[in-house]
């Protein structure tokens, strides 16, 4: 069985974030570039089912990024994917989710799949729509917030996480599962692994390599954005005054309990 | 770079050199994984373990899950990273503790890497991939209650019975003795000093700890006692005759230590720095005092050309032109370094610095132990001496 997961490479979600308003894109440079977190529970998620399943499973890490960023992906491989393909192509530039997730979905017809797992968001775009789209255009069923996976004779069975508990689903594969923080921290790589890491490939693929029917980069994309802000400055905080720790306590928890929080 | 980029130049209140900038990925990798790991396993309990004064056994698998136990040997299970690698794991470590460090440094850099060094295949077959995945643990007997810095004049002697070795002796201050699963027992023999591979259950070998240490709580130490010690003759190191054996496995441990005491300097530093930020005095955040600031500008000045010195030695050992009294050097300076930080982020912190809430004073005793063990700061500073002055000022 071959799983398939999908990582974005993201500027670490630590550091400050700035926008360049001439490009209005992420300003890379000066922050170092990591795994997007919601993705490092998909490869958990996939590194779990290769280690129950056994046998001939392996886990494919696929990228798509500019160049430069490429070495970002052994920290996959150290953690215990077997190979990484990695697409880069100057044409990619500006992609909007359409775009990506349409230029993405022809390198995983290129790479294969019986189950391809993404992260349910990015820490940089947000957009949380590249999964449902990546789905439509693969033709496969799409099951979101996965907190936990198997598969049996073929068939996939998920249980869902949702707002009030979680449902269990079933599907055919192959087909595209997003993971929510529930499934299980992302494992440590060892030191063996990051060692071995560097002996693992990174396939490189280029827009020729896929073939594309339809326009990606900037001339696919179908959203332009527009303006972009920052958060508002947070305001003043409120200042709890009382006699006594106490009164002090209580003040916090009518506080608290009117918001909702207790 | 264009003016608008200089002014955001990013600088950090930590690395302020931005000495990570010299690592490669894989080496940067390593770093964040060993982080990681203390920040999850280490620290919320070693505040607990130094004051119960133990190191839990289990600690040892999950280390060589990790993979750091003879991370930098080649071979047997162990992951053959560069010294620079060893240098940033034992930095990580001790950033947690000197005493989850020395577990990884005594089990790595001097049992493992004495039966690497000097071993023979067998010893190595037997032993190395077992250390490795931390299900054994080794211990390294060299220093006696007499002979601390002067190894030379060790008691523990190893007599010829038949094709045999008789061992007789005791060791002092043997890190990991009384769980160790095989010690390495250097001893006198008619033809020189020797190395010893002997499982720990061996009949007349026994260890007994040590107690009331007021340093290096979360960490065993130990006696080692030899007592008519029978060990067979395929038990003896082959590749290691007279001091050079022992004293070549401190050299790889003590380059650890160059690394490991920044990474409790910088442990102590942050405390500081953060405390500084938030403890109002006055009205006014005491790290807006010149006074403060200056002892956190001395932490920080210290603590990144350490780290610096440590990382250029590394990148030299890597390419194998690293002098044992080079390495001495780093020791000296950064163990020395590192106290004077944990001296003064304890003033910083005021009161709250003497109590196990914080870490500070957990690493300032610690050090203590480092200045002294693997070589006393006043040994290296006499290495360094002879070899400027070409004079020997040791006897």
């Amino acid at each position: 069985m071959k799983i398939v997961v999908t990582v974005k490479l993201v500027p670490d979600p630590n550091a400050e974030k700035r926008i360049d308003s001439a490009t209005k894109r992420l300003v890379r440079s000066g922050v170092e570039t990591v795994l997007n977190p919601y993705d490092e529970y998909a490869l958990e998620a996939a590194l779990q089912l290769k280690e129950r399943a056994g046998g001939d499973t392996s886990v494919v890490v696929f990228s798509m990024a500019p160049e430069a960023l490429k070495e970002t992906l052994r920290k996959a491989l150290a953690m215990g994917a077997d190979e990484a393909v990695f697409l880069s192509d100057a044409g990619l530039e500006g992609s909007d989710v359409w775009a990506t997730a349409y230029a993405m979905s022809q390198a995983l017809k290129k790479i294969g799949f019986d189950l391809l797992i993404v992260g349910g968001l990015t820490d940089d775009g947000s957009t949380g729509a590249v999964p449902g789209a990546l789905a439509e255009h693969l033709g496969v069923p799409c099951i979101t917030n996965a907190r936990k996976a198997e598969i049996a004779d073929g068939t996939l069975r998920v249980e869902r996480e949702t707002d009030s508990g979680y449902q269990t689903v079933r599907g055919p594969l192959p087909a595209l599962l997003t993971t929510a923080l529930t499934f299980g921290e992302p494992r440590y790589a060892s030191l063996k692994g990051i060692m071995g890491a560097k002996k693992k490939t990174i396939a490189p693929l280029t827009l020729a390599d896929i073939g594309l029917d339809l326009a990606v980069g900037s001339d696919g994309a179908k959203m332009q954005l527009e303006a972009f802000a920052p958060p508002p400055a947070r305001g003043k905080g409120r200042t709890v005054e009382a006699a006594d720790g106490a009164a002090g306590a209580q003040a916090i928890f009518d506080f608290l309990k009117e918001k909702k929080l207790v | 770079m264009t003016g608008t980029h200089t002014k955001t130049l990013r600088v950090d209140s930590v690395d302020f050199i931005d000495v990570g900038g010299l690592l490669s990925p894989e080496e940067r990798l390593i770093r964040d994984t060993v982080r990681g790991f203390v920040n999850t396993r280490i620290l919320p309990n070693v505040a607990e373990w130094f004051e119960e004064g133990t190191l839990p056994r289990e600690l040892g698998r999950e280390l060589g899950a990790l993979g750091v136990l003879g991370m930098h040997l080649d071979g047997y299970g162990c992951p053959g990273a560069s010294a620079v690698a060893y240098g940033i794991a034992c930095m990580e470590l001790e950033a947690g503790d000197a005493g989850v460090r020395s577990f990884a440094s005594v089990q790595g850099s001097l049992a493992m890497y004495a039966i690497h060094r000097w071993g023979d295949e067998a010893q190595k077959q037997r032993w190395l991939p077992a250390l490795a995945r931390g299900e054994a643990i080794g211990c390294f007997g060299l220093t006696e209650h007499d002979f601390g810095s002067n190894p030379g004049g060790m008691r523990t002697f190893a007599r010829r019975d038949g094709s045999d070795w008789i061992v007789d002796g005791t060791k002092m201050w043997i890190t990991n003795g009384s769980i160790a699963d095989v010690a390495i027992v250097w001893a006198q023999t008619d033809a020189g000093i020797r190395g010893f591979v002997v499982p720990t259950d061996t009949r007349g070998f026994g260890a007994s700890n040590i107690h009331r240490k007021l340093s290096l709580r979360a960490s065993v130490t130990s006696e080692l006692v030899l007592q008519d010690c029978r060990l067979p003759a395929e038990a003896v190191l082959p590749q290691a005759r007279g001091l050079g054996g022992p004293l070549g496995c401190l050299n790889e441990a003590r380059y650890g230590i160059v690394w490991g005491a920044m990474g409790a300097a910088r442990a102590c530093y942050e405390t500081a720095l953060d405390y500084a930020k938030t403890r109002v005095q006055f009205d006014r955040p005491i790290g807006g005092f010149q006074l403060t600031q200056e002892k956190l500008v001395n932490m920080l000045l210290e603590l990144n050309k350490g780290t610096l010195l440590a990382l250029h030695l590394g990148r030299m050992k890597d390419q194998g032109r690293l002098a044992p009294s080079q390495v001495s050097f780093g020791k000296l300076n950064n163990v020395r370094e590192a106290l004077a930080i944990a001296r003064e982020a304890r003033t910083v912190l005021g009161a709250n610095g003497v109590t196990l809430e914080y870490p500070v004073i957990r690493h300032m005793n610690n050090l203590e132990s480092v200045l002294t063990y693997e070589g006393t700061s006043e040994m290296h500073t006499l290495v360094v001496g002879k070899e400027i002055t070409g004079l020997d000022a040791f006897t």
